[in-house]
């Protein structure tokens, strides 16, 4: 905005484009909402309950991590399934008692346990340290980060991002979770899941424990969303609440339906597409302010949103014959 | 026990606080639960109706200068206009097409966004007061209660005692109340339903908007000010039985006077994760509500 010819002319920075440390950015950010929406899609997409509490598990996930090795001086990768536990933990307890609700009791059942497990994270200071939220989790990490970057400079290649390493974990971990959790679904244990979406009353009538079911999809939604919270945590280098707003998980929503319902894919093509729009108009110059451009953003994800369920309720990508929100 | 742990001075002044915050509660609950029962929309962007009203109010209020008052009546008109404008541009369109109850509540998660962050463009981030006197305080009993406060719970609760008798005196409240019951039946015995669903929208959007004035000004406005008014609003919705538009009030009056007492044993910070933590208790022990009828949920 400092020039004073651009704040009269929409422009764009061509320059930016080959910003390879910023694409990096955007492409750790695309594969952690990756991660987050693959337990989203499990639920959403394969058995038909809807989560909207995702983001209280990546608080937890990011939060038991980031408290067990900087506070308690626990072994890193340890720190990690221990982390995974803790979230499944909170998903039974908020699972059991809500997954017996009607569809639109337990939306607002999940989106009030997130608030209050960020609101606990904003006030319970002894544990959380509060706003100003914990640091120096990720000495293990950085190491193992130098490493990957060391290796990746003896190939040749001498200017590599510092948050490649990231990058290159965040997506094998999305991919590695994606190829399993596809698989999972042609199992017979993924097709009664399935059947439970389409008629929970025949699934239970055919002698299935729909709600046993209905809260294992909850315990692997649990699983990616404490995973996406360790790559937000290492990325941002700190945990603090204010990470953890609804808003979150609702971006998760439009990812998920931007790819499409049922397809675990899906969430790649939708997370992808989202951030390099969402980052992408960075480098289109308006002549806004800062808040009014992140505000526009925020707008165009509404709008994005709206249109997607008013037009294609199967998601942009989706199979209509699959899943269809609504029937 | 709270007179005996506390002070009366405390106990009242967090009880005003908490009748006021229950009056805020309440009028939006029972425009939500009315919009629930009816038309069977989860409606997220109720909260944006709120404010939206608090900076209609602001825009009357500071921007021009003119009499709270005045700016009280424009919020009501201009939110009431926006629930009518949503009714024609978006739900009755998307009723028609037989949209299911999900793909309308994440199309009102979306209208939320663009509400939100729409109001958030024009005035930005920065927090705004309406001009009020927020010190200025009233003797009674011995009690100094701040004034403001005051005229929120006064004007507040003679709002929700019309609203209350409108649904039970009025024909119009009973075709409603009719409509909650059972849309296809109400329209079936005769009763105009496009029309009774307008004037929810109006009764709706209305009174969330004069809610999101009284929060403004017992508070500050900022883009999020609705929005996070939502779950607690939600939670009224639920206590009162999901539909019910006399459970709301009382269920939002209730939990406003809880969550402000609740502050004696938690910090202010956590006062409305105790909110929530009831909320989902209740979902757990007697999901009908409080004042619910038992039906399947």
């Amino acid at each position: 905005m400092s020039d004073p010819l651009s704040a009269f002319h929409l422009a764009v920075s061509f320059s930016a484009f080959t910003d390879i440390d910023f694409w990096t950015s955007v492409g750790i950010l695309a594969g952690t909402y990756a991660i987050f929406a693959t337990g989203l899609q499990m639920n959403v997409g394969f058995t038909g309950i809807f989560n909207f509490g995702q983001v209280g598990f990546m608080a937890i996930g990011a939060y038991s991590m980031a408290i067990l090795t900087a506070e308690h001086g626990v072994n890193f990768w340890l720190s990690l399934p221990i982390s995974i536990l803790i979230a499944i933990g909170f998903g039974l307890i908020i699972g059991l008692p809500s997954l017996r609700l009607r569809a639109d009791y337990f939306a607002i059942a999940t989106i009030a346990a997130a608030e209050a497990i960020r609101l606990v994270a904003l006030n319970a200071r002894d544990l959380t340290n509060g706003p100003q939220g914990i640091f120096g989790f990720d000495n293990s990490w950085n190491s193992v980060s130098d490493s990957i970057e060391e290796f990746i400079v003896d190939l040749g290649w001498t200017d590599v991002p510092s948050l490649f390493p990231l990058f290159l974990v965040t997506w094998v971990v999305a991919i590695v979770l994606i190829v399993g959790f596809s698989r999972i679904q042609r199992t017979p244990w993924g097709r009664v899941l399935r059947a439970i979406r389409e008629d929970e009353d025949a699934a239970r009538a055919l002698g299935k424990n729909a709600f046993s079911y209905k809260l294992q999809s909850l315990a692997f939604a649990a699983t990616t969303g404490a995973l996406a919270g360790f790559v937000l945590a290492l990325n941002l280098k700190f945990v603090v609440p204010d990470e953890f707003q609804p808003l979150v998980t609702f971006i998760g929503y439009v990812v998920l339906l931007l790819g499409g319902l049922a397809n675990y894919w899906g969430v790649v093509v939708g997370s992808v597409i989202l951030w390099t729009v969402l980052e992408g108009m960075r480098f289109v110059e308006l002549p806004l302010s800062e808040t009014k451009i992140a505000a526009l953003r925020f707008m165009i994800l509404g709008v994005v949103l709206i249109g997607l369920m008013a037009f294609r309720p199967q998601g942009a990508f989706g199979k209509r014959e699959e899943m269809v929100l609504g029937d | 026990m709270l007179l005996m742990l506390h002070d009366l001075q405390s106990v009242s002044q967090r009880g005003i606080n908490g009748l006021s915050l229950g009056a805020i509660y309440a009028l939006g609950a029972v425009g939500l639960t009315l919009v629930y029962g009816i038309l069977k929309l989860v409606n997220f962007a109720h909260g944006e109706f709120l404010t939206f009203g608090a900076y209609m109010a602001y825009l009357v209020n500071v921007t021009w200068g003119v009499p709270l008052i005045f700016g009280i009546l424009f919020a009501i008109a201009t939110t009431a206009l926006l629930g009518v404008a949503l009714e024609k541009l978006m739900w009755a369109p998307m009723r028609g097409r037989g949209a299911g109850m999900l793909q309308l509540v994440l199309m009102t998660i979306g209208l939320s966004f663009l509400l939100r962050y729409g109001i958030q463009f024009v005035w930005g981030t920065e927090l705004r007061q309406l001009d009020v006197n927020v010190t200025d305080t009233v003797n009674f009993l011995d009690l100094r209660i701040g004034r403001t406060q005051l005229i929120v719970v006064v004007v507040g609760f003679v709002t929700l005692v019309a609203t209350g008798l409108m649904l039970r005196m009025t024909l119009l409240g009973k075709r409603m109340r009719a409509l909650s019951d059972d849309l296809e039946l109400a329209e079936a015995s005769g009763i105009d339903t496009s029309r009774v669903i307008l004037w929810t929208w109006i009764f709706a959007a209305g009174l969330a908007g004069l809610a999101g004035v009284f929060a403004g000004a017992v508070t500050q406005l900022q883009p999020e000010l609705g929005f996070e008014l939502l779950l607690p609003i939600f939670a009224a919705v639920i206590l009162g039985g999901i539909g019910n538009p006399f459970g709301a009030l009382a269920a939002g009056v209730l939990l406003g006077i809880v969550i402000e007492w609740s502050t004696f044993f938690v910090t202010p910070g956590l006062k409305l994760a105790v909110g929530f933590v009831i909320l989902i208790i209740v979902l757990i022990i007697r999901p009908e509500g409080i004042l619910g009828r038992a039906r399947t949920v």
